[in-house]
């Protein structure tokens, strides 16, 4: 965990404050809501079909126990009980009243969380892997870097007001969990060949209207120099991204039509011109940093304990460990996903209950310490191995152990039409009926590694385009019509995902996607063929037909 | 309008001459770049003061071998969303040396005032009275910065590697 010290704790009183007189000029007429709208974008509120939405940030998705049972406080006590998971590391409010927002955000404060740049034309929460520092392998712990960017990126004076919203995202193990290709900035943690600790630097990634997969433009920047490095990026990005046109607006089009050679070679001498400025990170300033992240005090423990072994006995908790229970670092400990995806459920809700409880479970099986994930599910990631049979029946017990981690029923999607002004379609209803249809966790396990993303609109909020099988709510005459994408992905080899055909009517969009998954189920030439392999291989065609042989 | 300049109300000494308006004789005027640019000689050696309103998609480079003899420079916010300004004013101040006048003019509220400062302004055109009001309160909104500027601002990370210095000295 980072543990915030005074200034931060000030700087975010401070904001707090200003955002008090921010709505108090709001309510007084003082600010138009044309002025008003920009301020609370730049921190986290929208105002959404029914109410105004609120998202605060937990930054690479590190979350103590004291601040999930603050999130639990806030959802009981400003709004309706629940609390929304998104795909970068946030949690929403969908029901708080302005004039209570305020209240909120100070309440939040007091735990060290706050709602800056959660929306609006500025650097937003910066992501990484779920798995950070816990993960076997991994280069280092990518969260000392996603610290030290989230301070420099908060309050920036220069980059508050880009031409558009700008997501930065790190990853530090070979398994890409924090979908880098899919953001503005992706950093790679690797090393060089001397043995120091830099950054591939990947640039123009991003969803919506024109997707794209951000490209390379710098395979290693030092460690010490990433901040001068982005901040060259944003310079650029600042001065020459188009304003003219929100949709053409981000990054990706920039890089698009500057071509990433020009880009980059604008960008190299923008940052020869800063030269050695105070951006430059000394080893000093790195290791202040990190030292204030703490790590638990693990045990010495078996690699198999008793507890295990007597468990094993048990199908239900065999079934929950092999899908839901990853290796950890270190001998005799377990990272523990916990799935959001109940079968009928919205993809990532949580109740305040649901969070209480689950703050108590972290302070006994995992020192304190909860992650969130891109794919809107939690984890808990330091258990120990002889706890995790302790840990199935209480999970159990809060709808918190459905064993679907990665598979067809575990769907991102977005809000879509019950919340969102944008929507073109339903979203939600569509990941319930799914998880319904395919609610036979045998089947599933046969079916294996299976992404759906559900999008309500172009905005891609549910990364359609990067999901194996992507659905996409589109409007034809009035109606909710979806498009059907298959082959996507978000890791280290993301892909934009292929149109198989004409959208399909929301009534038969489970129908199809039971067809795409009894057609792959019969293409696949083994059983650990995962569908997108399968896609890979024999291209979208086999799939296409089956689905449209008989509409 | 009422201007800030260097945290205070102040009357404005400065006229703005629209494009093809005629310029006044004598006293401070701030001029188009268009106007500005066709002939910057004659226009410099035209006594009292002369500043430049710079749109904010034209290069801060084409004003370098003035920044000398101008008197103020006004960077334009179209629309507070719009903050291509805030880089041009960060160059001017820390690659180029400018230390005459920088001016914000624009869509102008107080909740840009410390990002504004920050980058190097030192004079507000501000949209309300209120807002230009409040100034002085506004800039005491925030103590703490996470980011290195050319305002001199001590940043979070500086003071604490100082606390750090400072304990291990008192050891
Ligand atoms: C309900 C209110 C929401 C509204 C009005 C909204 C609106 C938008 C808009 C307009 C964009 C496109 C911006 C652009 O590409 O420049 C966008 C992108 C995005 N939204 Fe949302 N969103 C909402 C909720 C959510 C939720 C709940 C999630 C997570 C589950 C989410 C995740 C994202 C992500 C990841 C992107 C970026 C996609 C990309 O890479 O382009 N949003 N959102
Ligand atoms: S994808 Fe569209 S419908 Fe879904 S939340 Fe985003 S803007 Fe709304």
């Amino acid at each position: 965990m980072y543990a915030y010290d005074e200034l931060d704790r000030t700087l975010i009183n401070e904001r707090v404050s200003e955002f008090r007189d921010q709505v108090k000029r709001r309510l007084s007429g003082e600010l138009t809501e044309d002025e008003f709208k920009i301020l609370r974008l730049q921190n986290g509120v929208y105002l959404q079909l029914h109410a105004y939405m609120f998202r605060v940030a937990i930054p690479y998705g590190t979350l103590s126990s004291k601040q999930l049972r603050r999130f639990a406080h806030v959802a009981r006590r400003y709004d309706r009980g629940y609390g929304h998971f998104t795909t970068r590391q946030n949690i929403q409010f969908n029901w708080i009243k302005l004039a209570e927002l305020p209240d909120a955000l100070a309440d939040l404060a007091e735990v060290g969380i706050h709602a800056m740049q959660t929306s609006g034309n500025n650097m937003r929460n910066v992501t990484s892997d779920q798995w950070a520092g816990v993960a076997p392998g991994e280069i280092e712990d990518p969260r000392i870097w996603s610290e030290l960017i989230r301070q420099h990126t908060t309050l920036h004076p220069e980059f508050s007001f880009l031409p558009r919203k700008f997501k930065i995202a790190i990853t530090a193990s070979e398994h890409d969990r924090a979908a880098i290709k899919i953001h503005d900035i992706g950093l790679r943690l690797h090393k060089n060949a001397d043995g120091e600790t830099g950054f591939e630097v990947l640039v123009g990634g991003g969803l919506g209207r024109t997707p794209f997969i951000a490209k390379t433009i710098k395979p290693f920047v030092h460690g010490r120099d990433v901040l001068s490095y982005i901040e060259a990026i944003l310079r650029v990005y600042n001065q020459y991204g188009r304003r003219d046109n929100i949709y053409k607006a981000r990054i990706k089009i920039l890089v698009h039509e500057l071509g990433i050679e020009k880009f980059a070679k604008e960008v190299d001498e923008e940052w020869k011109q800063m030269g050695d400025s105070e951006l430059r990170l000394d080893h000093a300033a790195i290791e202040e940093v990190r030292s204030r992240f703490s790590y638990p005090p693990y045990e010495k423990l078996p690699h198999m304990p008793d507890e295990l072994k007597q468990a094993a006995h048990d199908p239900l908790f065999e079934r929950w460990r092999k899908n839901s229970v990853a290796p950890h670092k270190v001998q005799g400990y377990s990272i523990v996903t916990l799935s959001l995806k109940p079968v009928g459920g919205p993809p990532g809700d949580a109740t305040a209950e649901q969070m209480d409880a689950l703050a108590d479970l972290a302070d006994k099986y995992s020192f304190g310490e909860i992650r969130v994930g891109h794919e809107q599910n939690l984890a808990l990631p330091h258990v120990a191995k002889r706890d995790l049979p302790a840990l199935f029946k209480a999970l159990d017990r809060l709808g918190l152990a459905t064993p679907n981690v990665n598979l067809v029923t575990d769907i991102i999607a977005c809000p879509g039409l019950d919340y969102c002004s944008l929507a073109n379609a339903r979203s939600i209803p569509i990941a319930q009926e799914l998880t319904r249809r395919f609610a036979n966790h045998d089947t599933a396990d046969l079916i294996g590694r299976l992404h759906i993303n559900i999008s309500g609109c172009i905005n891609a909020c549910g990364h359609h385009h990067v999901g194996h099988i992507g659905i996409l709510g589109v409007e034809k005459n009035g109606e909710e019509f979806y498009q059907i994408t298959i082959g996507g992905r978000a890791d280290e080899n993301a892909q934009m995902g292929t149109l198989i055909g004409p959208a399909v009517p929301y009534a038969e969009v489970a129908d199809v996607i039971e067809d795409i998954v009894e057609a792959y189920l019969a293409l696949r030439d083994r059983p650990e063929e995962l569908f997108v392999d399968t896609v890979k291989r024999l291209g979208v065609e086999p799939f296409r037909e089956r689905v449209y042989a008989t509409r | 309008m009422p201007l800030v300049k260097q945290g205070r109300l102040t009357t404005d000494l400065f006229v703005h001459v629209a494009e093809g308006a005629e310029l006044p004789g004598d006293g401070a005027v701030l001029v188009t770049a268009e106007r500005f640019l066709a002939d910057p000689e004659a226009l410099l050696r035209r006594s009292g003061k002369l500043g430049v309103i710079w749109p904010n998609n034209r290069n801060v480079d084409d004003l370098v071998p003035y920044l000398d003899r101008l008197a103020s420079i006004a960077l334009v916010f179209p629309t507070f969303r719009d903050g291509r300004a805030y880089s041009q004013a960060r160059l001017l101040r820390e690659r180029h040396g400018y230390d005459g006048e920088l001016r914000a003019t624009g869509q102008i509220l107080r909740d840009q005032f410390v990002f504004m400062t920050r980058a190097g302004f030192d004079a507000f055109e501000v949209k309300k009275d209120a807002d230009a009001a409040a100034f002085a309160e506004t800039m005491k909104r925030y103590s703490v910065f996470y980011q290195p500027t050319g305002d001199g601002r001590v940043t979070a990370l500086n003071r604490r590697m100082q606390l750090r210095h400072s304990e291990s000295a008192s050891q």
